[in-house]
């Protein structure tokens, strides 16, 4: 009885469904601590250097390019939900969100190689 | 979510689809030879369009996330509509506060 209570997690679409929540608060949680960094720069350039020499290490590159992959999984999510509820419907729901966290991967991958 | 944040919720979305879309692009553009405050103030300071480009970003992001936000805790903590709509409005705009100063800082001469 549980497991068919819990068969529909295993729909691509919850799935998607739960990687744009997941994304989104993710990016949520990273937005203040992105804004303090930028917000160094009140304190000179000098300031902001020292922490992006702190940022120049592969972990925080590895860091970065989770969050570039998030980004852009939420973007692209976000563009199918808006698509679904303003457009005529289409189908094909689970090919487009699969692509989207493939162009997304893709993505995060192309920053992670150009950043290491 | 009442009909006004789901409205509120998605027009940001649509207004931030370009703005994400040109952030992206300005984060590969900007890391191509790594990070240097230098390069960041050098395009930022003084540009009345990266000025008027991110706070736009950071009042849709602000609102976007904090209906997010207030969303989730419904749904995903004990926690009731009330206090979830005052955590998310102080959240909103904790992001908004912060946002606007690191575009302040990046962007006034």
């Amino acid at each position: 009885m549980m497991r068919a209570r819990l068969r529909h997690r295993r729909h691509l679409l919850w799935n998607a469904a739960l990687v744009h929540r997941l994304s989104g608060l993710a990016l949520a949680i990273f937005l203040p601590l992105h804004f303090l960094a930028l917000g160094l720069a009140l304190q000179g350039a000098a300031r902001l250097d020292g922490f992006l020499r702190w940022t120049d290490s592969w972990i925080v590159k590895f860091l970065e390019g989770g969050l570039v992959f998030l980004l852009t999984v939420h973007l692209l999510g976000g563009l199918r939900l808006l698509m679904i509820e303003n457009l005529a419907w289409r189908g094909g729901q689970r090919q487009l969100a699969a692509v989207a966290a493939g162009i997304s991967a893709v993505i995060a991958f192309v920053f992670l190689v150009r950043a290491l | 979510m009442n009909v006004r944040l789901y409205v509120w919720q998605r027009a940001t979305a649509a207004v931030m689809v370009p703005l994400i879309a040109v952030h992206l692009a300005v984060i590969f553009y900007a890391t191509r030879n790594g990070l240097t405050a230098v390069d960041i103030l050098g395009r930022t300071r003084g540009s009345m369009a990266w000025g008027l480009f991110y706070s736009a970003f950071v009042v849709a992001a602000a609102i976007h996330a904090s209906i997010g936000v207030r969303t989730i805790l419904i749904e995903w903590s004990p926690l009731r509509a009330g206090s979830a709509g005052i955590f998310a409005t102080l959240f909103g705009s904790l992001l908004l506060a912060l946002g606007l100063l690191a575009v302040a800082a990046v962007v006034l001469p």
